[in-house]
Formats: structure tokens, sequence, C-alpha cells
């Protein structure tokens, strides 16, 4: 890699895990650098106006707020940040939540260190990072249930079926790659449908979606 | 401990700032007037001023804070105390008799009361007033210096006992003078009179108490639950994670089996946690164990089903099944026998594969229910498999078939596995 590696700003609660995931991320890749770290809500809204990082491994279940908070705090003075959710938890009211306040992408903690440096410079580069339970979480949350709220809004509330095909394979644990091959599509184009299913996650006023994202207190 | 005391005070200052509560220092009669003016962010002086001026109105006032000294609680714990300039306590003082004043004054003006059944309730007051005053006392000393249980005269030493036995004699002679001036009765009925007087005087006397005891009932009460909850927490950490961490210990020479026991942790703890009667769910159902604690009940979806089935692979081959079901439904016979031949097909990929991971899919849909089962390891050509391996054969492809659905192979050598299920959906609500 002749590029300029991917700045990284960890905010976690438990300092034992940030060394971890510090010393990671040092020792098997110059892809990524760690370039500060916080623990509350507080220092992580003030570390990343100062570092200005590219990428932020954020936390979500903190004290005063959790990641949520960090999002609503930090992303409106620095729009160019972005931000990835990561945490131990897998249930649908955080993932989304964290989504819904403007995360590109969600991880969880158990991720492979490969893994996660791969996710890390895929948002950095403007991608969406879905795991499969969070493409499964979107695929629920957009299904067309018999007696479901009508739909307001075509096109924030519903997935094109090219989407959802995507949206499928991801969940079934394909890669970028594989479901490129097997929809006949090129990666770039994989690329573009999981981004549009992440703006409509986040757009969309969907009931679920909603009703997961004020489960964590946030609309 | 510690801890959890400090979280205590903390809250119990958070509960104080939300409500109002009744000022501990800085007060003239009980902080009733001091309470409410910290609440609305206004100067003491108004809220004092508008008790007094309000007791002229038919001594709506002296009513008004004496309902809100028995009903507000005293303040737990005060950041810090309020000051008081000499200044403020004489305008206090002189509010204070302007109110009882203007109450009793305006009182007998207006015809209302004649002059001693005025005096007669305002000595009545007076005396309530000090043996409030001193029950509120003693409750501030009790939470100071905790294990000092008084109802009304505690530890306050002799003058407390004077200050409460004065104002039991005011509240006595109150009731007297407002009997002998007021009602012209014969025998009978002033003996009535008399108990009906000396009852409404314990009543008086003894409302600190019994407010007391109801407070410190339902306080009783919170606590209780608070430590059964934490014994709760505590129980179940040690049946579970400690006893896991213990065998993690014992085993540090074989990785695999390490990785089993913490995977195999993980996800009790996360079903405890996070799952449908999880403990993060709110209280689960009586009797439903949550997570998988040993003895869980039948699984009654697809979901749970599938979720079960991952974790029993999981556990017994020391791979990571991960699985992502979208939809639900309830299982019936065909959909058992779907999870079966899904849970065979993930063991084949755990034992063959050479992976250590594997991807469980499941997706319900109206009319059927699909299961992939994939993993990217060694792959095979079906072709070759030797005719008395009878796994992928037998106990999937026949499963599947004899309830009606079927199964679609993907595979090569170097290529991974792909088992895709599909069950047809027993047509719901016919």
């Amino acid at each position: 890699m002749a590029e300029k590696p991917v700045r990284v700003f960890l905010v976690d609660d438990h300092g034992l895990f940030r060394a971890g995931v510090r010393a990671e991320l040092d020792s098997i890749t110059d892809e990524v650098e760690v370039v500060g770290e916080a623990g509350t809500v507080g220092e992580a809204v003030a570390g990343i106006a100062h570092k200005k990082p590219d990428v932020v491994l954020l936390d979500v279940h903190m004290p005063d707020g959790g990641g949520a908070e960090v999002l609503r705090r930090s992303r409106p003075d620095n729009p160019e940040v972005v931000f990835l959710a990561l945490s131990v938890s897998d249930a649908a009211e955080d993932v989304i939540a964290v989504i819904r306040a403007g995360a590109r992408g969600y991880v969880t903690k158990t991720i492979s260190s490969h893994e996660l440096v791969r996710a890390v410079v895929r948002v950095s580069e403007g991608d969406a990072v879905f795991s499969p339970r969070l493409a499964g979480f979107v695929l629920d949350a957009f299904a067309d249930r018999p007696g479901a709220a009508p739909i307001s809004d075509p096109e924030l509330d519903l997935l094109t079926p090219r989407e959802r095909d995507v949206l499928r394979l991801l969940a079934r644990g394909y890669a970028y790659k594989e479901i490129a091959a097997e929809l006949f599509i090129s990666v770039k184009t994989v690329e573009t449908h999981v981004s549009s299913v992440l703006r409509k996650t986040q757009l969309s006023n969907r009931y679920e979606l909603s009703r997961w994202a004020s489960d964590r207190r946030l609309v | 401990m510690v801890d959890a005391d400090l979280e205590r005070v903390a809250r119990d200052q958070a509960d104080d700032d939300l409500k109002v509560r009744r000022r501990r220092t800085g007060r003239a009669v009980a902080g009733v007037a001091g309470g409410i003016a910290d609440h609305l962010g206004i100067g003491v002086l108004w809220t004092r001023m508008a008790f007094a001026l309000l007791a002229a109105f038919g001594g709506a006032g002296v009513l008004a804070y004496g309902l809100l000294w028995v009903f507000v609680p005293q303040a737990r714990n005060e950041p810090k105390p309020v000051e008081v300039t000499v200044k403020e306590k004489q305008q206090a003082r002189g509010l204070l008799a302007m109110g009882i004043g203007l109450a009793v004054g305006v009182g007998a003006l207006s015809g209302m009361l004649n002059g001693w059944v005025a005096g007669g309730i305002a000595v009545t007051l007076v005396g309530a007033a000090l043996v409030w005053r001193e029950a509120d006392e003693q409750q501030r000393r009790r939470w100071t210096k905790s294990g000092v249980v008084g109802a009304v005269v505690g530890s306050g030493g002799r003058s407390a006992l004077v200050r409460v036995l004065t104002g039991g004699m005011l509240v006595v002679t109150g009731i007297v003078v407002f009997l002998a001036r007021s009602v012209n009765l014969d025998q009978m009925q002033f003996a009535l009179a008399a108990v009906l007087a000396a009852l409404v005087g314990v009543a008086v006397l003894t409302v600190p108490f019994w407010l007391r005891l109801v407070r410190d009932l339902g306080e009783e009460r919170t606590q209780r639950i608070r430590t059964e909850e934490r014994a709760e927490i505590a129980a179940h950490l040690h049946d579970s994670v400690l006893q896991t961490l213990a065998l993690i210990q014992k085993q540090s020479e074989a990785p695999r089996e390490v990785l089993r026991l913490a995977r195999g942790q993980e996800r009790q703890l996360r079903s405890w946690l996070y799952g449908p009667s999880g403990y993060g769910r709110g209280r689960p159902v009586e009797g439903a164990q949550a997570g998988g604690a040993g003895g869980t009940p039948e699984a009654t979806s697809l979901s749970e089903a599938i979720e079960r089935a991952c974790g029993e692979v999981e556990d017994q081959f020391a791979v990571k099944v991960q699985h992502v079901v979208v939809g639900d439904c309830q299982l019936d016979e065909r959909l058992t026998g779907l999870v079966y031949a899904a849970r065979e097909a993930a063991v084949n990929a755990a034992k063959h594969a050479g992976v250590g991971e594997v991807s469980v899919y499941a997706e319900v849909e109206p009319e059927t229910v699909e299961i992939f089962v994939r993993d990217r390891g060694k792959g095979f050509d079906p072709d070759t498999v030797p005719a008395d391996r009878h796994g992928l054969a037998d106990s999937i492809r026949g499963r599947m078939e004899r309830n009606g659905g079927e199964l679609r192979l993907r595979t090569a050598p170097g290529e991974g596995t792909e088992v895709q299920l599909r069950m047809p959906r027993v047509s719901v609500g016919s």
C-alpha cells in the first residue's frame, strides 16, 4: 500500500478493549493508523474535533448516551468523518439506532482483526459495511407484511428487487465479489446497491426502523 | 457496597432535583417556602410573602403550608447548606408573624370566627408546628447518624423533649379553649366532645410518626427489591461466567477447547441479556429460564429453533456458526424437519469443510421457508462421494423429501459448499 494509511480514532469505555484493538491494528497492517482514543462521550467529541480522523470506531454502549450521542454531537461539525459502529451487542435496536444516527456500518466485536481492517478501509472509501446480521435486520424491516403501515414514500420506504437480492446474499455470508459473480453485476454496482440500502435505512420512516431506533431513545 | 451507596445517593440527588423537596437548612418553619422557591427558581422571599398574604383569605395560606408540610418530603441531602443572613431571618420571622396575624385577624374581623375560637385554633396550630418541626429534626438526625430510631422523640436530648411537650400542651390547650368557648353542651355531649377532642389532639401530634412509618415501609421495600435483584445477577454470573472462566483457566493448554467454552458462554450470556425473554428485555416470564442455562423449554418458533441448533453445532465442533433469520413463524412438524436438516448440513460443514466459520441464513416467506447453510471450505465433488457415506444423502435429502421439501447443493472442490433447503409452509389460516 503506497497510499496514506487510514487515520482511525477509537471510542470505547473499556480501556482494555481499546488497548487490544490498537495493538491488533498496529501489528497486522500499515493500512490503518490509530491516531487517538477516548473513553467517554465528551472526550470523544473533543478528540474527534481535534484530530479530524478519517474513521471513528465507535462503541455503541457507553455511559452518557453511548455511540448515538457521539454521532449526534460530532457529525454536524465534522461531516467528513466516517463512523463505524463496533459493539458486542447485535440486537436490532442497537444496530439500527446507530445506523440511523449516521454510522456507515456496524460490526460486532468478535470480528477478526483482518476483517476489521477491511471494514475500516471500506468505510473510509465511502462504502457501507453490512454484517450479515445487519443485512438480515434491514431485510426484515423492509419486508412486506400483511397489515403493515401504508408506504408514504416509495423512494425511501421500499427496496428494489435488486437491492433485496444483494442484501439476501450479504445475509447468507457472501462477500461483495461473490455477490457480483452470483448476480452477474460488477463489484462497483454491488457497492452502489449497498450504499443505497444504507441511505434508505437511515432516512426511511418505516415503522420497524423507527421502533427499533426509539427502543434506544433515538428517532 | 460503597459503589452501591454512592449510586443511591446520586439517584436520590437526581430525584430531589426533579421533585419539590422541603429545605433542610435555612428554613423558618419547615422549609416549605424555601423548597418551592428552589423548585421554581425564584427568591424565597416571594414564596414566603405569597403564603403570608394567602393566609389572609380565610387562612388559606396556613392551610396550604400545613398540607405541603405533611405531603412534601424533606430533601434527603443538600449539596450545600443554604446560607441565611440575619436580615433574611428577620424578614422570615416578620412574614411568619404577619401570616398568622392576618389569618387570625381577618378571620376574626370578618366574623367567620369569633376571637376565642380563632385563638384556640391558632394555639393548636402553633403547638402542632412545634411538634412536627421537632419530628423533621429527628428525621434529619437519623439520616446523618444512621441507626438512631426515634418516632417523635428520639435522640434530640432534653431540649427536644421540652419542645415536643410544649407543642403537645399547646395543642391540648388550643383544643380545650376552642371547646370551652365555642360550644355550649350538656354533660353527655361534653363527654363525647372531650373524647373526640382528645382523638383529634392525638392525631395531630402523631402525624409525623404515621408519615414516617409509611415512608419507611416504601423505602424498605425498594431496598429489598434492589438487594434481591443484585443477588440474582450475582448468582447468575457465578453460575455461568465464573464457572466458565475457571474452566478456561484449566483448559488453557487447549486453544480449541478454550474457544468452544468462550463461545458457548458468550452465547448464553447474550441470550440472557438480550434474548427475547432475557434480562435486558424486562422481567422474563415466570418459569421461563432465560438462555441456555440448562433446562430450556422447547423452542416454539423457527428463529429460536435455528438459534439453538446453531448453538449446539458451535458447542460440539468448536466452529463459529453465524446465523441470520429474516421473519419468523411457528414451528410445525415440517419446519422441525427442516431445522434438523439444516443442523445436519451445518454439522457436515463443521466436520469436513476445514474452516472455522459456517453461515446459516433462514428466510421466512409467505409460501415457503428457505435455509442456506454455507461454508468457504474445501468443497467437494458430489459424484465422488463414496456410497457408504450417507450423511448428506440420507439425513438431509431424505429428511427434506419426506416432509415435502427440496434440497439443492452448490459445491466444487476448493469453492466451498452451500446447501440450499426449501420447505413449503402449511397454508396459514386455512
